[in-house]
């Protein structure tokens, strides 16, 4: 992969292996290798089913979860390395926004205070500084003040998603792990919170790690977009490029299964369904782990790990058969 | 002859915090082999009224009325809880968004299939078993015999969501009734089921009630679409009447917010702005008017009726003209 200008993060090498936790034991690799860059203020898609390891992937980038090999290098300094004082200094810079906003939010609190508590940790805005800021923060999110009265119960799941945005906001981070955001919401509140983090980005220039299981949604959000499978990323490449000329079979299946809004596109679409399910990933297959579902596997496919191929500007994939 | 026939069905629950109106007054047919989709957001009514035509709303704190609910001539809302126990499972089936909750954890996928065919087709066990091992493999689960003695936590959830569909249409059902049956499954999991779907409702001409958020989804499988929004139909018709020429502002709302995987990426997600209103609200104008982009100065002034566009099969109860954002020219 080419470098790109002015990375705020860089992730190199990036493992997490689990001892399996049945009787047959075994190591489960949920992130297995795994290096990319994020350019500062831009969006990074990263794709894939249930199981894939995106999720994990994303934990480990801020250090919710030490890796078992490789490097996190934010602004150039391997966060895995850091003291303990210095990692809680950087934790201002690295936030992380979750599916289910409504299970972070302690009922007990009105959301005034829920977002006080993240200043109050890092020492930020103390004093008569603190209810201007909480206003000027609900406000950013699109909530009007007199929300800071309220109590979580109180919101629907897009408010208790923008109160979640808000309290990552409240640190003044650079870089937020949005992991399934928009997934538990109606569509239309979806593009409601997908335009507010769009516009955050434009405001304050975010830069967003954007974990989905959703095709659509991703393409709507990211300037690049990792596709994984069974913790390793199989397809990188600029949106535009991925979208229109997907390369990896794992991607192109995946593309064709997502339905389209328009009868007469799907009539004539030709699908790509795959065989069975995933594979255990306690014993994943040899050579390419996606061979056992791949619908143009060869003999060879079985024999090693294929590396990561260039196959246009910018673009690359992780098969021996393109 | 229509398999079902749904004439002023309302749902209501006495609640905490008043009445709800679940389903206000919707009226609509279904015809033997039919795909019909129902789409609308959380709130809009569109799995109560599939459970009052199952006859599964508890009554109290529900109640649910109707002008006429008819299925294959038996009237659902005047025949005693046995005889509608009867009809579920054997003519009327239905699969459920998350299979953990339907499936029993502690019994095998195959005694739960068994069950299924000796309480309604009175077969032996024997004959249950043999039956069970076919079905499971017509729903494509790989080594259906050895599944046959797998409890449901051992399976994955695609093929839960199989187990379910064996279940389902092990009784020949006339009509199946799928509530976001795939909603939970990764996307290419949810195209294995959709196959399987069609491939069922083709080979033994069963009619599908689908209900789903997911616009792709119903466009991808169904014959007509009913658009509900708080507890009303507001719009329905044919799938390509209703995708090529909205009529109705919270159908053109719910098509512009919804993210596609194809097209130029240029184009921007429009969302609906604001919530759907409280239930308990009484509504006399038009109930998506406060979020509606395309309103018209008669929406402020008298409840929109219901009218025809272009074919007495596509209806829908909105006052303003959207000709200029149909994607096919009338």
């Amino acid at each position: 992969m080419t470098a790109v200008a002015d990375p705020i993060l860089r992730v190199e090498d990036l493992s997490v292996h689990f001892a399996a936790q049945d009787r047959h034991g075994g190591t489960i690799k949920a992130v297995d290798g795994v290096t990319f860059e994020v350019p500062r203020g831009t969006t990074l898609g990263i794709v894939g089913e249930s199981g894939c390891g995106k999720s994990t992937l994303g934990f480990t980038v801020l250090m919710l979860q030490k890796p078992t090999g490789g490097r996190v290098l934010l602004d150039g300094k391997d966060v895995g390395a850091m003291s303990a004082g210095a990692m809680r200094k950087l934790r201002r810079r690295m936030q992380i926004v979750f599916q289910d906003s409504m299970a972070s939010l302690n009922p007990r609190m009105p959301i005034g205070d829920l977002i006080g508590e993240a200043l109050d940790i890092h020492g930020l805005y103390r004093g008569a500084e603190r209810p201007a800021r909480i206003r000027q923060l609900l406000d950013q999110v699109g909530l009007a003040s007199t929300f800071a009265q309220r109590f979580p119960h109180e919101l629907s799941g897009g408010q208790a998603q923008r109160v979640a945005i808000c309290r990552a906001l409240a640190v003044g981070p650079e870089l937020i792990v949005c992991d399934e955001p928009v997934s538990a919401l109606d569509v239309s509140i979806q593009a409601q919170i997908v335009n507010l983090l769009r516009e955050l980005q434009r405001e304050i220039g975010l830069t967003y790690i954007f974990i989905s299981h959703d095709l659509s949604i991703v393409r709507h959000i990211s300037d690049r977009v990792a596709v994984m499978y069974l913790g390793k990323i199989v397809e990188h490449a600029p949106k535009e490029e991925l979208y229109a000329n997907p390369t990896h079979p794992y991607t192109k299946a995946l593309l064709s299964a997502v339905p389209v809004p328009d009868p007469k596109i799907e009539r004539e679409r030709n699908r790509i369904i795959l065989k069975g399910d995933l594979p255990n990933p306690a014993e994943p297959p040899s050579g390419c782990v996606f061979r056992t579902r791949c619908p143009i596997a060869i003999d060879d496919c079985a024999r090693l790990p294929p590396p990561a191929k260039t196959v246009g500007p910018d673009h690359s994939a992780a098969c021996i058969r393109v | 002859m229509n398999l079902l026939r749904v004439r002023n069905l309302r749902t209501e629950f006495n609640t905490d915090q008043g009445r709800l109106k679940a389903v206000q007054g919707i009226s609509f047919d279904l015809a033997e082999g039919e795909v019909l989709g129902v789409v609308g957001e959380s709130g809009s009514g569109k799995s109560v009224a599939a459970a009052s035509i199952m006859r599964m709303v508890p009554q109290p704190p529900g109640r649910v009325t109707a002008d006429e609910l008819l299925f294959d001539k038996t009237p659902l809302l005047d025949i005693s809880e046995a005889e509608a126990r009867d009809i579920r499972g054997s003519k009327i089936a239905m699969v459920f968004q998350d299979p953990m909750r339907s499936l029993n954890p502690v019994l095998t996928i195959g005694h739960q299939l068994i069950e299924v065919l000796r309480r309604h087709q009175n077969m032996t066990k024997q004959a249950a078993r043999r039956r069970s091992i076919e079905l499971l493999e017509m729903v494509g689960i790989p080594l259906a015999e050895r599944r046959m003695a797998a409890y449901p936590h051992q399976l994955s959830g695609g093929m839960r969501q199989r187990v379910m569909m064996a279940i389902a249409v092990s009784c020949h059902p006339r009509l199946l009734i799928a509530d976001e049956a795939t909603t939970a499954l990764d996307v290419t999991i949810q195209a294995q089921i959709i196959e399987l779907v069609k491939k069922l409702q083709h080979d033994l001409g069963t009619a599908v009630i689908w209900i789903s958020h997911d616009l792709g989804v119903v466009a991808g499988m169904c014959d007509r679409v009913n658009v509900m929004y708080a507890g009303r139909i507001v719009e329905t018709g044919k799938v390509d009447d209703v995708f090529d020429q909205p009529s109705h502002g919270y159908t053109l709302g719910l098509m512009s917010s919804t993210p596609r995987v194809d097209g130029t990426s240029a184009d921007r997600l429009t969302p609906i702005e604001g919530m759907p209103p409280s239930l308990a609200e009484e509504i006399r104008l038009c109930p998506f008017l406060p979020r509606c982009r395309v309103a018209v100065p008669a929406c402020s002034d008298v409840p929109p009726p219901t009218r025809e566009i272009g074919s007495p099969d596509h209806r829908s109860a909105c006052h303003a003209d959207l000709r200029s954002h149909w994607r096919v020219p009338a």
